[in-house]
């Protein structure tokens, strides 16, 4: 690696982390953050005293572990497209074209902080879920080597989606609606707050295509006991298949968005911008 | 709002008291620009645009809105892929530029609003950091951040945020963040859009002191006053192409001798135009004498020339405004 590539790499772990401190401090980065908090551990304690059928285990305990799964899914798809619309209409991406190695560096930073946000976001969740759920906790050592690699693996096969989308979308305020309806669509069918084993098996196949399902089952084979693998499919944590599946979306991922984003960074020019910014301003 | 301090000027002397190997008459045209096309949609934006830059001078691209001088500039920085003609920046085509030799150029546009939870000083020195490995003895890189919040007058606000600034102190950090790198060629793109008088005089001192450090300049306007102020050189683009090409005072001296000649008599006014005001003048005066009150000989300015050819190419004409420009100014 010459020196110019490793300021780059350190310029954009610096970038990262300044940016992730920016939203540490930002009202509205901190209501979301722990919006989802407060929603989803309050939807849980709802849910107190519901056992999952034909199980001793807590429902609350089986949604929170999907709920990790779904923060991390929701943060490398939306995260990272909402970022990249955003960064591409007020000029943050032009401005990292004009600096010298100033795009590496650029992409850097962002995963940077979008592995932080994740991070925070699952310590956030955690926290409260240890203290207040009965039960709820990583009990073997060899669930905690899997909570390390399976969000991160799960970042990894979905974030290029986010990138594909973000370079694709010319409206940030869209990204929203365009993003969120094709996830909650996946999220429905994957098994996040309820066992698939009921549905068709057509749809429980169409489920294992998509890595939101492997990144849910990674982290209920962490947070629940053995005893819950008589309701999935294959009475098996199948965490190999997990890393495969993931290792398959985030290799595809990778190809691709590195096309998409060299094509939309090549395209980003000031008065593309500021086309973008005039349509901006009639809509508003 | 402090000049580049002495400091800088006198390395930058020594710098050219010390011969670059490189600079043979070749390398001395910093921008070549010859026959310039761009095509977009079907619509020619850029019909043949040619002109050259040379080391430490300022160029102003001058025009109307829609005349094809942010184009211009985004080929030249490498942003846009022009669709034909030849354009070597430094040597280089921007369109196959590589990061050394981005590292050379600084870049100011004209919409940027990005980075609005950076702190000033935060910001800046972030974007100078990547500047490092491409400093030499003859031009340091990355220029000294705090010596440079000095220069644009943006020391008291070092810890703010950078949403937090007016649109002309926003606009005096996107022209930090264009130096900060040492510049060889520095673009600008409207750079004055929403300064007041104060700040266009501090900026225009900040251009000169750039220029006197061998920095080429190329910035747009469609501000006629800003151009003479600034530019050792104007070209006049209208309709994509470059229709005037001059210092101020030769285009000035371009544009048809035609003067207008006013004054009352018997409380009457009287308006005449003529190529020759002197000798009209004195047939005036030796006819009627004292009868002549409120004279008024007023030349046909550069400005009046510039603005009926912006009048015509907004009211949708460009084309047959750059031809009557061109036409009116030989």
């Amino acid at each position: 690696m010459t020196a110019t590539t490793l300021l780059a790499v350190g310029s954009g772990l610096r970038r990262g982390w300044t940016e992730f401190r920016h939203s540490l401090t930002s009202r509205e980065d901190l209501i979301g953050y722990l919006g989802i908090v407060v929603l989803f551990t309050g939807m849980s304690t709802f849910m107190r005293g519901e056992s999952v059928r034909g199980t001793d285990i807590p429902i609350a305990n089986m949604w929170l572990a999907g709920i990790v799964g779904f923060l991390v899914a929701s943060t490398a798809i939306t995260t990272v497209a909402q970022g990249l619309a955003v960064d591409r209409e007020d000029g943050t991406l032009l401005r990292a074209k004009a600096v010298p190695h100033g795009v590496t560096a650029y992409l850097i930073g962002k995963a940077v902080y979008v592995v932080c946000v994740a991070m925070a976001s699952v310590v956030l969740l955690l926290i409260p879920a240890f203290v207040f759920f009965d039960g709820f906790g990583v009990y073997q050592p060899t669930d905690w080597i899997t909570l390390a690699w399976v969000p991160v693996l799960g970042l990894l096969s979905l974030a290029p989606i986010g990138a594909i989308l973000g370079s694709l979308i010319s409206n940030p305020r869209a990204t929203m609606g365009l993003v969120m309806l094709p996830f909650m669509g996946i999220m429905a069918i994957s098994g996040v707050f309820y066992q698939v084993t009921g549905f068709p098996e057509w749809l429980q196949g169409l489920a294992q295509v998509f890595p939101l399902y492997w990144i849910a089952l990674g982290m209920r084979s962490v947070f629940l006991p053995d005893s819950m693998l008589a309701i999935e499919i294959g009475q098996s944590w199948r965490l190999g298949e997990a890393a495969l599946v993931m290792g398959v979306w985030a290799a595809v991922g990778f190809v691709v968005a590195a096309a998409v984003l060299r094509r939309m960074a090549r395209r980003e020019s000031g008065s593309r911008m500021e086309a973008g910014r005039r349509r901006a301003m009639q809509r508003a | 709002m402090a000049m580049l301090d002495r400091d800088r000027r006198r390395t930058a002397a020594a710098d050219r008291a010390d011969p670059d190997p490189a600079a043979d008459p070749a390398q001395d045209a910093v921008i070549q620009v010859s026959d310039l096309r761009m095509r977009y949609g079907g619509t020619d934006v850029l019909k043949g645009v040619s002109f050259t830059a040379h080391r430490g001078e300022v160029l102003t691209l001058l025009g109307p809105n829609g005349a094809g001088k942010s184009t211009t500039i985004e080929i030249l920085e490498g942003f846009r892929t022009r669709s034909g003609g030849q354009v070597r920046v430094l040597g280089t085509d921007p369109a196959t530029g590589d990061e050394h030799w981005r590292a050379r150029l600084g870049v100011v546009l004209q919409s940027w609003r990005d980075h609005g939870r950076w702190r000033v000083e935060e910001l800046l020195s972030y974007l100078a950091r990547f500047y490092g490995p491409y400093s030499s003895p003859r031009r340091r890189r990355p220029r000294p951040v705090a010596e440079l919040l000095e220069t644009v007058g943006l020391t008291a606000h070092a810890g703010s945020r950078v949403n937090t600034l007016s649109g002309g102190q926003r606009r005096r950090l996107d022209v930090a963040i264009g130096i900060v790198g040492n510049p060889e060629v520095l673009f600008l793109d409207e750079p004055t859009a929403g300064f007041d008088p104060e700040a266009r005089r501090d900026f225009h001192d900040i251009v000169h002191g750039l220029a006197d450090e061998d920095t080429t300049v190329l910035l747009t306007t469609h501000d006629l006053d800003e151009a003479e102020k600034l530019a050792d050189r104007i070209l006049i683009m209208a309709g994509g192409r470059i229709v005037a090409e001059g210092t101020a005072e030769g285009l000035a001296a371009q544009v048809p001798a035609d003067a207008e000649v006013k004054w009352t008599r018997d409380g009457r006014r009287f308006v005449h135009s003529t190529s020759d005001a002197t000798g009209f003048l004195r047939g005036l005066l030796a006819e009627h004498g004292d009868a002549v009150a409120d004279l008024e000989v007023r030349r046909a300015s550069l400005e009046d020339a510039y603005m009926s050819l912006v009048h015509r190419h907004e009211s949708g004409s460009a084309e047959q405004a750059a031809l009557e420009f061109a036409e009116e100014i030989r």
